[in-house]
């Protein structure tokens, strides 16, 4: 039979028994849905995070105290080490020792909110310089201005605050100039940055800076940095200036072994790595699960397609008597199944892109994550193939039963 | 030379039943046979051998010359699909599709090129009088029309012969009378006709009867058809 008639007859036998076809590939459906739904949802977490983090800027590497986290023991480790001060801060500063250095910041998290006139807020206080800050952070002030490197060596009391903070602490008055207080002591509003919303570790709205030698002396009243932040002259150097520090600060605590180390670098790169491995191991587990689904609807067209054979015996009879042959009718209940799975991944496609926007949009909406819907091109094609493949797969066996029928046998089944 | 040529074919299950035991019988073109026993007495599995749905476990049976045990599937298919019409006692039509879609059936499975089956298709129908009905959807049809739309698609490859098995086991008389009038027609323009009954009535169409019992041919005469 010519390919055109065979698929017509397979179309017609479908159309003919609508509902149940529906119900047979409902389970194909789902899985292929899934497909669509974990690979859009993969790619848009993937890219959510790589701009988030490349807004830091790739050229931007973090020292933190104790040894590379490993385990939850290895964390609260490095939260209790002290293992960054001034002395190490020059270190680093010295142009002979990390010469690809253009720029350095100490950082210091301070626990605890703030409060003005009764009003209490509870956000993020960070010693930190305030340029750069701006520079590699792509934030923008609202109004009043940056505290400065002399704020900084003088130990002004001074603070640039977030629009929520800004906000929630003086409404529609007027912010510059006033005095809010952390851990009872004064600061003065110099600046406020405009609205930004969240970036990968904290909301940038729920900010306060204050000078990090303000802090170090005022607030947290110890020597020691939660961490530096360093700028490299270009991204191509950042691996060397890793390098670099990581030998000056060996060399300075004297630590021969590795193991031994108090302290470690992390790139932006390493953290995209990292949290790419995540995601990765993530995909791989739902697309297993997908794989199951996809299993378990692939055996449920076979069992249908099993049931319409035996149903359709007489059909397949009358077809031999008048000149089919094994392989017309094994084409033909394998188009049949081809086209009942195929559907169903399209239908699938169709679906889980729908359900992905609405998903990236309720995100956006509820979450305030700057979360993009991404059509995964690859998840379509993949989850359309398969598709195709699993009607193959689970069809071959039912239209073997149908093709091998004699027509005798068919013909007098009642 | 004759169409259809059986020696001593036998037709046995394996639980030992025996459905037909030893027939012969020739039958030469143009001829209209009616074979004729009670049910039971193997008259189907002589017509399903003959018409080549079902092999025989012994004996040599050639079709219009060729040794039927020799051919492969496929090539049965194809005597099946270009020199053979059935007309079943149920019909088989297939269900929610017209009359036309029906007498095309067995064109989808030829080699007749596609820009000739309209003609045929409406061609055949017309020999059986349902030109009228052409379109509708055969589960509209009375019984006599659905076994004339049958009759239609059992001409629409023109085969060198057709086999009736029990065509008007499902009609009453009237229609039953018609379908055979159609059969009487179509041997006088030189179609060949075999078909089955235990009807005495619908067997005295027939220009030669043969009787079978017990799956043994009992007696083979040709008969003044009335």
């Amino acid at each position: 039979m010519r390919f055109k008639f065979t698929y017509k007859t397979a179309f017609t036998s479908l159309r003919g028994r609508m509902s149940r076809s529906l119900l047979t590939i409902l389970g194909i459906v789902i899985g292929i849905a899934a497909i669509m739904m974990v690979s859009a949802a993969g790619k848009g977490a993937e890219n959510l995070i790589t701009s988030e983090l490349s807004g830091l800027g790739g050229e931007t590497v973090v020292v933190q105290p104790g040894k590379e986290p490993k385990g939850p023991s290895d964390f609260a480790q490095s939260l209790l080490s002290d293992s960054l001060k001034d002395r190490e801060l020059e270190a680093i500063s010295r142009k002979a020792n990390v010469p690809d250095l253009i720029d350095i910041s100490p950082e210091i998290f301070v626990s605890g909110g703030a409060s003005y006139q009764g009003e209490t807020v509870s956000a993020t206080v960070l010693g930190f310089s305030a340029e750069f800050m701006m520079e590699n952070m792509g934030l923008k002030l609202a109004e009043g201005v940056n505290f400065d490197d002399a704020d900084i060596g003088s130990k002004s009391a001074v603070a640039v605050i977030g629009s929520d903070v800004r906000e929630e602490l003086f409404g529609t008055e007027e912010a510059l100039g006033k005095y809010l207080t952390i851990k009872n002591k004064r600061f003065r509003v110099v600046g406020t940055y405009a609205p930004q919303g969240q970036a990968v570790f904290f909301n940038v709205d729920d900010l306060i800076v204050v000078p990090y030698s303000t802090a170090q002396t005022y607030l947290t009243g110890e020597g020691h940095y939660s961490q530096f932040v360093v700028r490299a002259s270009s991204v191509d150097v950042v691996d060397r200036m890793a390098a670099d520090i990581t030998r000056t600060l060996r060399d300075l605590h004297n630590i021969t072994d590795p193991e031994e180390d108090d302290f470690h670098v992390e790139t932006q790169q390493g953290l995209v790595d990292q949290i790419s491995t995540i995601i990765g191991a993530f995909t791989l587990f739902l697309s297993f699960v997908v794989t199951i689904a996809l299993v378990v609807g692939g055996v449920g067209v076979m069992n249908i397609m099993l049931v319409s054979v035996t149903e359709r015996t007489r059909e397949i009879g009358l077809r031999k008597a008048l000149g089919a042959t094994d392989r017309d009718i094994l084409l033909q209940f394998l188009t049949e199944a081809v086209m009942l799975t195929g559907a169903g991944g399209v239908i699938g496609v169709v679906l889980g892109s729908l359900f992905s926007y609405v998903a990236a949009i309720a995100v956006r909406q509820f979450a305030g994550l700057d979360w993009g819907f991404v059509f995964p091109y690859m998840g379509a094609f993949a989850g359309i193939i398969v598709s195709v493949l699993v009607g193959l797969v689970f069809g071959i066996y039912p239209a073997r039963v149908a093709s091998r029928k004699s027509p005798i046998e068919a013909l007098r089944y009642e | 030379m004759a169409l259809l040529l059986a020696k001593n074919i036998s037709k046995s299950y394996e639980d030992g039943t025996v459905a037909l035991d030893r027939a012969s019988i020739s039958v030469s073109k143009g001829e209209f046979v009616a074979i004729m026993g009670p049910s039971g007495s193997g008259k189907s599995t002589l017509l399903h051998i003959l018409g080549l749905l079902d092999p025989a476990t012994v004996g040599e049976y050639r079709f219009a010359d060729v040794l039927v045990s020799d051919l492969s599937g496929a090539e049965i298919a194809s005597l099946r699909n270009g020199k053979i019409g059935f007309v079943f006692q149920s019909f088989n039509l297939l269900p929610r599709t017209s009359v036309y879609e029906n007498v095309l059936l067995p064109l989808v499975y030829s080699q007749v090129p596609e820009e000739d089956w309209g003609a045929k298709v409406r061609a055949a129908i017309d020999a059986v009088g349902l030109s009228h009905r052409i379109e509708h959807m055969t589960s509209l049809l009375s019984g006599g029309e659905r076994q004339r739309v049958a009759i239609a698609r059992a001409l629409v490859v023109s085969p060198e012969i057709i086999f009736a098995d029990e065509p008007t086991g499902n009609l009453d008389s009237k229609s039953g009378t018609q379908v055979m009038d159609i059969f009487k027609k179509l041997n006088s323009e030189g179609k060949t006709v075999v078909l089955i009954t235990h009807d005495e009535k619908i067997a005295s169409f027939g220009k030669r009867l043969v009787k079978i019992r017990d799956g043994r041919i009992e007696s083979d005469i040709v008969q003044k058809t009335s």
